[in-house]
């Protein structure tokens, strides 16, 4: 077991992976680990815009792991809390990498997906249109957003949303997303 | 009508709704999990404020990040202050955003398109946020 210590050490080291976690997200966690890609950015990358890029796209990519987090059976009982999620943010040549995944429900999971192709589909202008008439439909969801999180991580990257399911026990599903920032 | 003095947090703005001078200001990052919960008293406000309105009122708003949750609770703002300016008030927005910041100025035109106010976009060097 200890020379895995090492192992994940070093794994990490050379994935230029500048922050990890694993487990559940809690409010004051995300205040945490936003300072810390904050403090990270600052050191390692001189374009502002890059800089600020990044950081909106970890942000919403945190709080999108924060609100929706659950296996079907863990959701059925009310027990968001016991959600367990997975980040990864790493550097790489072109630019920067922020890695999620989280449990959801299987039965979402074609909604979802017909969603990300839909945003995927679109180029900058037409994204931008879709983000004005998603904020401006009068709907608001429970977490406030409304729809727009996954439209705003796209405009922010600039670039496709990479996704993948894989299926988990019980009617939950595990959902990957990969977001690319270039410089 | 009291006003509103909140201090700004990592997540949260800087609230400074001022009746008597009809100057609002929100300052900082507004990044909460949940938005609704902070920006519920802001919106009530303004609805009261809309009865006693100034001849002219100025919304500064100078933001360095806000997430999702936070932009429609910021459009519904801006609606309630449409009502004072339909009323037949001055209403401005100032709308503020740092050098290159492109995604920030988008932002602001994207409000200017929806809410009938006029807006000022005003570039500035760096958000000072007090926090």
């Amino acid at each position: 077991m200890l020379e895995r210590v090492y192992d994940l050490y070093t794994q990490l080291e050379n994935g230029r992976v500048m922050l990890s976690f694993k487990g559940c997200l809690t409010t004051d966690l995300i205040t945490a680990l936003l300072e810390v890609t904050e403090h990270k950015m600052e050191t390692i990358e001189a374009d502002a815009k890059v800089r600020k890029k990044v950081f909106n796209v970890v942000m919403e990519c945190l709080q999108n792991l924060f609100h929706h987090n659950g296996t079907a059976s863990n959701l059925d009982a009310g027990k968001k809390e016991e959600g367990h999620g997975v980040v990864m943010i790493a550097h790489n040549d072109t630019g920067y990498c922020v890695l999620t995944g989280n449990f959801m429900r299987a039965a979402e999971v074609d909604a979802l997906r017909v969603r990300l192709d839909t945003i995927n589909s679109l180029g900058p202008d037409e994204l931008r249109g879709l983000y004005k008439e998603t904020l401006n439909n009068g709907r608001f969801s429970a977490t406030g957003g409304g729809g727009l999180g996954m439209i705003d991580i796209a405009r922010k990257s600039g670039q496709k949303l990479e996704y993948g399911f894989v299926p988990d026990v019980e009617g939950s599903a595990f959902f990957s997303l990969n977001v690319n920032v270039t410089n | 009508m009291a006003p509103i003095k909140i201090e700004g947090t990592p997540k949260t703005p800087s609230v400074n709704f001022e009746e008597s001078t009809g100057i609002l200001e929100l300052r900082g990052r507004s990044i909460p999990e949940n938005s609704i919960e902070f920006y519920k008293p802001l919106i009530d406000w303004i609805d009261r404020y809309s009865r006693t309105a100034q001849q002219a009122t100025v919304l500064r708003v100078q933001l360095e990040y806000f997430n999702t949750s936070s932009s429609k609770c910021i459009l519904d703002l801006f609606k309630k202050l449409e009502q004072v300016r339909s009323a037949g008030n001055d209403v401005s927005v100032l709308w503020h955003y740092e050098v290159e910041d492109e995604d920030m100025l988008e932002a602001g035109e994207d409000y200017q398109a929806i809410i009938n106010i006029p807006f000022k976009m005003i570039q500035i060097e760096e958000v000072d946020d007090h926090t």
